[in-house]
Formats: C-alpha cells, structure tokens, sequence
C-alpha cells in the first residue's frame, strides 16, 4: 500500500475532519480486529473476567451474600497457618529460582561439549515431560521413612551399614526388673551365682536359628553362669523365669564386669546358656553386649515437619533443572567464538573465561530463567499437595496451597480463598511487568 | 475484497455462537412438579431424574444394580446416577447455579445441615412412617434437621470396631478384649510377644478423630457427645480430657506403634492397614478402625477372613458402652419435589434396595428391617447388625462439625497430639480452633 507513504509527506493538519485516507486507516484496522476478536473475547471470558470477580468476590463473605469490606484481608494476615504459608513462600523464592539457574548453568556448561550431549540432554530434561502431580507422587514413594520402603532412605542404609553394624536384637527390652535398662543384671554375682538375662518384645522370627528351648542355669563352683532368653510365653507368661515352650537366644555377647570395666566375653549357646570359668570372689556383674541392641538405621525423615520444605525443594529442582540447562546450553552456544578465543589468546584461565565473559554474556538468558522459575515457585502448589502427608500439610503450604484448602478442600470459604488470590495476583506483578517490559524491548 | 472481509467476519460471529451455545449448560428435564398423591401407581410415575453420590468404581456398579432395581419397579422413570469424589462441592456448585440433582446421597449431616439453611432441600416427611418402621431412632433423628425429616440413610459405616490379625494374637496368647483395660493390658503382651500392638495411619487425621470420637462416647456419655458436637460444651472441658488422657495409653508408648511415632504420622491410612495383615512378619497387630478395613485388606493383601484377620467390638470404657456405635452414613436427602424423586426416595428406605447391595458385599445398611442373613460374609454379618440395632448411636462427630474445624483444624490438633501427649496443650488448642469455626 502507497498510502503510509502519502501520509508521512502530507500530514493531516489538526482540527480538520477525518480525510477519506484516514477512514480507510480505520477500515483498515477492521481486519486485524476480526482476527484477535475470538482471542479477546476468550481471554475476556476466561482471564479477565474471573480475575475482575475473584478481587470482587474477596470482599464477601464465605456464602458470598454479604458485603464484609477488608474482614477476609484482616482474617488472612491474622492467621498463623497463613503466616507460615507467607514464610513457606519466601524460602521458595530465595532458594528455588537461584538454585534451578545455577544448577542449569553447571549442567549446560558440563554438557557442552562431551560425547553424547543430546542424549543426556534429553534424559535430563525428560522430568518435565510428567505433570507436577505425577513428580509429587513418585518423591512421596522415595521420600519414605521406612528403609525398607523409601528408596533414599534404603540407600543411605547401605551407606551407613557399611560402618555400623545393626544388632542382633535392635526391639528387645528387658522382660522383668531383674535386668536394668542397660541389660546389665541388677543382682550383684559371685563365683557359683547364676544369672537370669530374660529379654522380651522380640518377635520369634528374630530369634537366631538352631535356638532351642532355654535351660535354667546351674550353679557351678568357680564359675558364673547364666542364661539369656526369649522372656515370652502366650498369654505373657511369668517374667522372669524360664518357662517350657521358651527360646534361648545363641550368638549373644555377654560382658562380664568388675566395676565398670568389661573383663570377659562369653557368647550364648544354642540354648541360651553361657559361662565365665575360672571365676574366684564377687561384685562382678554381667550385662548383655550393648551391641546387641545397636538400632537398625532409621533413616532420615525427610517428610517430617522441619524437613518437609527442604524435600519438596528438592522435588521441584529435580523437574526445573533439565529445562534451564536447555535454555541455557542454548544460550551458551549462541556465545560468539572468537570471543572466547580472544579471551583465551589474552590469557585468561578457564574459570576466569567463565567468570567475566562467558556469564554476562549469559545474562540475559539467565535472567529469562530465573524470573520464569520465580513465577512458577510463587504458584507451587500441585508437589506440596503430592508430598506432604497430612500432619506436616500446615508447615509445608504456600500460598497457593491455602487458596486451594479455604475454597476448595471442603470449607468452602470462597471469600477469604478469593482474597488470598488476590494477594498472590499482587505478588506476581512486579515479575509480570518485568517480563512483558523486557519482551517489548526485544521487538 | 470488501465482501469477502464481511463473510470472514460473519463466518467468526458464527462460530463464536456456536462455541457460547455449546459452552452453556442444557436444560435439565423434570417430571411432573408438585406434590403428587402419596400412593400413585407404578406405572403412572414417570420421568428423568439426576442423582449424584459419592460412589465411584465399583461401588458405583453395585449402586446402579439397586437403581436397576428402583427401575423395574418403576418402568417409566430414568435414573441418571453421577458418582463423585467430592459430592458437596459438586452439588453445591450445581445449587448456586440453579441447577441441582433430584435425589443426592450426601456422605456427611454437615452438608444436609448447609442446605437446609440454604434452603435447598425438600423435607421427606411422606416416607416418615416407613422411615421410623425400618430404622432405630437415633438412625432417624440424624436425619432430622428443625423437627422435620430431610434424609434417611442408605449405607452406613460402623466405626466401633477393631480388626486384628490372627496370627499374632494367637502367638502371643490373647483373646479379643472386651474392656478398654484389658486391650491396654493386651496391647503390652503383644509387644513383649515382639509385634507392635497398633498400627495407625496418623497421615490421615480422621483416624485419630475416630479414636476419640469412641472413647469420648463410652467416657463421657451420648448427651454429652452431642452438647460436643454442637460446641454447647467448650473443648477445654474435664470429659474431654479424661478421654484424651486414655489415649496417651496408647500414643505414649512409641514402640508399641508401627513406625513409630514419627513414622505413623507420615502413614497414610491403606498402608497402616496393608502393614498388620501383610503376609508375614505383621508390622502391627490391630488396627483401630472402621468397617471399611476389610475392603483395604481385600484389596492390598492376600489375608482371608477369619483365618488371618478377625474384629472384635470397641471395648467398653469402666464397664460402659459396650454395644455404642459410632459411625458413619450417605443420607439421602431430596432437592426437588416430584413423584418421582420421592418414589426413589422411598425405595432408597426400604430393605429390598438394601438387601440388592448387600449381596454384592462391601456395604452395612443400617436399615434394621433387612434380613442380615443376605451379607455374603460372617464379618460384614456382625458388624453391619451392631450398626443397625445398636441402641446407642451417633455420627462421627468431626463429620457434624464446620469443616474448617472437623475436615481440617481437629485432625492437626489430635495429630500433634499424637507427636506430644500433652493433654492440656491440644485441649485448649480444640477449643481455640473450635470456637473460631463455630464464629
């Protein structure tokens, strides 16, 4: 068309009606209207409007009949439950998008030029390919206390078992006052004195194989002796003695002690029966091994209350990752080459290179990262839902989350939900405006 | 040029009123409004009717076997059946937009109470006789909102029982319990005999609530339980925390709980179950909870009634309440009035629906009038005749409070009670989150 041309060199002077030129201009504008029409409207329906009602609709009350002014607003900032959701949401904010773009710098940087780049590239990004939920749901399985349930949690079992080992009975308590809490024998012994060592809470498939049924101890002249037994009949039986249909328990290290030393081991027979020979006056004490009882590891409670945030950190680093190290490995190989060689020609070390050009070049790429994980931390809400179970649900919740338990989970308190959206709307601005700002200056 | 700008603008209006028609919701039909005459004929009732329960899978299979049912009673009406997880949002969506089910199975009385200040359901007095034929007063009261009755219960859930695994209590030598004193007394010789005595799945608050809610019953007495409920007795008061020092009994003794304390509260309640009936080496011996255990077991172990896993009642506290029930139900109440919608209605209160769901298993009705000879099982037999003849009934009591309270803000309380023990801390903390729910 000739006429932008026309128009430049003949301006229309002001205070005179439209010339035909500019009611073809405004005809003109009528296709393009057509066409982002059905996008307007929709967006109209679906974005602005529920928006409109949502900040409205935070000004009534749960029902929505009545007008309550600011009382939502009040009620959200008054609550401790919310207070945490506020703190909750800031952790994410310092620690999530910084972390996400670092990790992704160092894998983008890792991955740059090794053998088969695209394949890891592609395996490290596959976590973006599940939903959020899904993400939640399989971290939830691994993040399981039980070692022999959560996968992390067995992994750091082997870990740790490869310097500690468990012991024999990690449950078993004494089965009667007659054996201190340290499992020592409260009774004080001398030569030809016998000892009663009755353990209970022992399962019978704990109990080592070959026992048998445990024998009543013999007084021996010169000699110690003793038994150490599954205190247990059906029915609870009489603790404290040894009872027919009773186990010995075999392989158990007994300590004998003189003050508070360990002078000699023995170790149980088949039917629980040890001895310590060649014994000559009293005050010795026996007490069974403490290494008997060394606890299974219990693994770390990564679901627990001071953990749970950390955890589900962790989760979402896991998916965010692969998808900033492609961004920024795109990034990085849209750095010019003579910029480094020059770089490398002056002198510089790796570290340097990477230090002073290689990130401002990267700037502008890490900073679209960064600021697209802000916005999507500040949402967080399908992995708290996934990962936290019930009873830590109040030291995990975002924002996000709250919105979704006060309207949603049941209370159907629509009003203060409304008002904690529009709360979060208000968060989101800044990173909004950031964003629509630097994309326009990039046209 | 001009022409075809105005077809393509005329052809984007088309569509786009295409689109808002589709996107509109569609007329929902109704049989004849009004109420009709009490006893019309079965072939003169007629028309659709909508109804939305929170039966899904299976159970909404077995349910639509009792609307078949309903359907060859009544040839002429269509019975549209939506199963729900969350059937009190979804209907009350569906009453602010004007545009409710017929007959809905709402799964607690909190929700019936909503709608009735709401206005939006209609009083079933005209099934009133068959009602208090075919079900024991407590069972009618519950559904009894201001003097008039709007629901009657279809299913119901026993909460008074314990299912334990077999094995273990016979390796550890002890019968089912009948007293509180003597399942304290059992749980201590389970756990010399080497298995933890109970299994929690403290991840899910309800569990905890459930506990209390049959302690708090047989302690303090059915009047008292209902001035709890309705928060005429504040939190802070001696029954309650007599009951809630009964169950430091049990979560004080962290080694007696599979997991642990801390493991028990990140466990989820099918897994608490699957853990006292996997096949061996039990993690725990008893779980404490309701009839729908069996279904979980059915489902995630290879236990068998009776041989490997067994219930016993709720045991009676000092000597009381040994035949209460706690427990749960779906109401069935009625937003709109028409022949229709009460001949379901009625039908939904008789023992012949019952007894269709019955047979299928995985269902106790409360409706006293059926033959508990139809269960498939001994179990279900048992438990299901303690939910309907039980003298002494009541809801579960977080199910009757505003949700912010007995969905939310309760099971936290019991579950930090869980982690402390500390009776006075988490009674105060009740009240506190009690009264802000009731404000």
């Amino acid at each position: 068309m000739t006429s932008t041309s026309v128009r430049a060199e003949f301006p229309n002077p002001v205070g005179t009606p439209p010339a035909p030129r500019q009611r073809a201009r405004i005809r003109a504008l009528g296709l393009p209207a057509s066409f982002l029409a059905p996008a307007a409207i929709l967006l109209g329906i679906w974005l602005i409007y529920p928006m409109v009602a949502t900040v409205v609709r935070a000004f009534f009350d749960d029902r929505g009949d009545k007008f309550v002014w600011f009382e939502n607003f009040d009620r959200m900032f008054s609550d401790p439950i919310i207070h945490t959701a506020i703190k909750n949401n800031v952790i994410w904010i310092l620690v999530a998008p910084i972390a996400v773009t670092a990790f992704g710098l160092l894998l983008a940087v890792l991955t740059e030029r090794i053998v088969w780049a695209s394949a890891l590239k592609i395996v490290l990004f596959m976590p973006l390919a599940i939903s959020l939920f899904a993400v939640g749901v399989i971290w939830r399985i691994m993040y399981r206390e039980d070692t022999e349930q959560g996968a992390i949690n067995a992994s750091l079992k082997v870990v740790h078992d490869v310097f500690k080992d468990e012991g024999v009975l990690p449950d078993a308590r004494p089965s009667s006052d007659a054996v201190s809490d340290r499992f020592v024998f409260t009774k004080q012994l001398s030569a030809g004195d016998t000892a009663l060592l009755g353990l209970t809470a022992i399962s019978p498939r704990e109990v080592p194989e070959g026992s048998t049924q445990a024998v009543e101890p013999q007084s021996t002249s010169g000699a110690i002796t003793g038994v150490v037994w599954r205190d247990f009949s059906p029915g609870g039986g009489t603790p404290g003695t040894v009872e027919n249909g009773e186990l010995g328990i075999p392989g158990v290290t007994i300590n004998l002690l003189r003050g508070s030393n360990t002078i000699e081991t023995a170790t149980s027979e088949n039917d629980g029966s040890f001895e310590f020979a060649d014994i000559s006056g009293s005050g010795y004490r026996v007490q069974v091994a403490p290494k008997t009882f060394a606890q299974p590891y219990g693994g770390v409670s990564w679901l627990g209350a001071s953990l749970i945030t950390p955890s589900i950190i962790i989760a979402f680093l896991w998916t965010s990752v692969g998808f900033a190290m492609v961004i920024i490995g795109a990034g990085l190989s849209a750095i010019p080459r003579d910029v480094l060689e020059a770089a490398r020609t002056d002198g510089g070390s790796e570290l340097q290179i990477f230090r002073r050009v290689t990130i401002p070049l990267l700037m502008p790429v890490l900073t679209v990262v960064f600021v697209t994980q802000m916005i999507g931390v500040l949402k967080i809400f399908d992995l708290i839902y996934a990962i936290a179970p019930g009873s830590v649900q109040n030291h995990a919740t975002t924002l996000a989350f709250e919105m979704w338990k006060r309207s949603f989970s049941g209370q159907n308190n629509f009003g203060l939900g409304a008002a904690i959206a529009a709360f979060l709307m208000l968060l989101f601005l800044p990173f909004l405006i950031y964003q629509v700002r630097s994309q326009r200056r990039n046209l | 040029m001009k022409s075809r700008r105005w077809a393509l603008l005329f052809a984007l209006a088309l569509a786009l009123s295409v689109i808002a028609a589709g996107c509109g919701g569609g007329d929902d039909e109704e049989g004849e409004g009004g109420g009709g005459t009490t006893a019309a004929a079965a072939e003169d009732v007629s028309g659709t009717i909508s109804t939305v329960a929170v039966w899904t899978g299976a159970e909404a299979k077995a349910f639509q076997k009792v609307v078949d049912g309903f359907q060859e009673k009544y040839p002429n009406v269509t019975v549209k059946y939506k199963g729900a997880k969350d059937p009190g949002q979804v209907i009350s969506t569906a009453v602010q937009g004007g545009n409710p089910p017929d007959v809905a199975a709402l799964n607690s009385p909190g929700l019936m109470f909503d709608f009735v200040d709401q206005g939006a359901l209609k009083p079933i007095d005209f099934a009133k006789s068959d009602i208090q034929a075919n079900y024991t007063p407590d069972w009618v009261k519950n559904g009894t909102v201001n003097g008039k009755l709007y629901g009657v219960f279809f299913k119901g859930a026993n909460k008074s029982t314990v299912w334990y695994n077999t094995h273990a209590f016979e390796d550890a030598g002890i019968e089912p319990p009948a007293t509180w004193e003597d399942l304290i007394a059992a749980g201590n010789t389970l756990k010399n005999s080497g298995v933890p005595a109970y299994a929690f799945g403290a991840g899910e608050g309800w569990t905890l609530t459930d506990l209390f809610e049959n302690l708090y019953l047989r302690i303090a007495g059915a009047e008292k339980y209902d001035q709890l409920a309705e928060h005429k007795i504040p939190w802070t008061d001696p029954s309650v925390k007599e009951t809630l020092t009964e169950m430091t009994k049990i979560f004080k003794d962290s080694g007696n709980i599979a997991g642990g304390t801390s493991g028990a509260l990140q466990m989820q309640f099918p897994d608490s179950v699957s853990q006292v009936f996997q096949p061996s080496d039990p993690k725990a011996a008893m779980v404490i909870e309701g009839d729908f255990v069996p279904g979980v077991v059915a489902g995630q172990t290879q236990a068998k009634p009776q041989t490997d896993y067994n219930v016993f009642k709720f045991p009676s506290v000092d000597g009381k309440g040994a035949d209460d029930v706690v427990g749960g139900g779906d109401i069935v109440v009625m937003f709109k009035d028409n022949p229709a919608a009460r001949a379901l209605v009625k039908y939904l209160a008789s023992p012949e629906a019952a007894e269709i769901w019955a047979r299928q298993g995985g269902f106790s009705s409360p409706n006293k009038s059926l033959d508990t000879s139809v269960y498939p099982d001994e179990i279900t037999r048992t438990t299901a005749s303690a939910l309907a003849q039980a003298e002494t009934f009541r809801f579960d009591l977080s199910d009757l409070q505003p949700s912010e309270f007995g969905g939310d803000a309760m099971f936290t309380d019991l579950q930090d009670f869980f982690k402390t023990s500390d009776v006075d801390a988490t009674a105060k903390k009740l009240e506190k989150d009690a009264a802000a729910a009731y404000k």
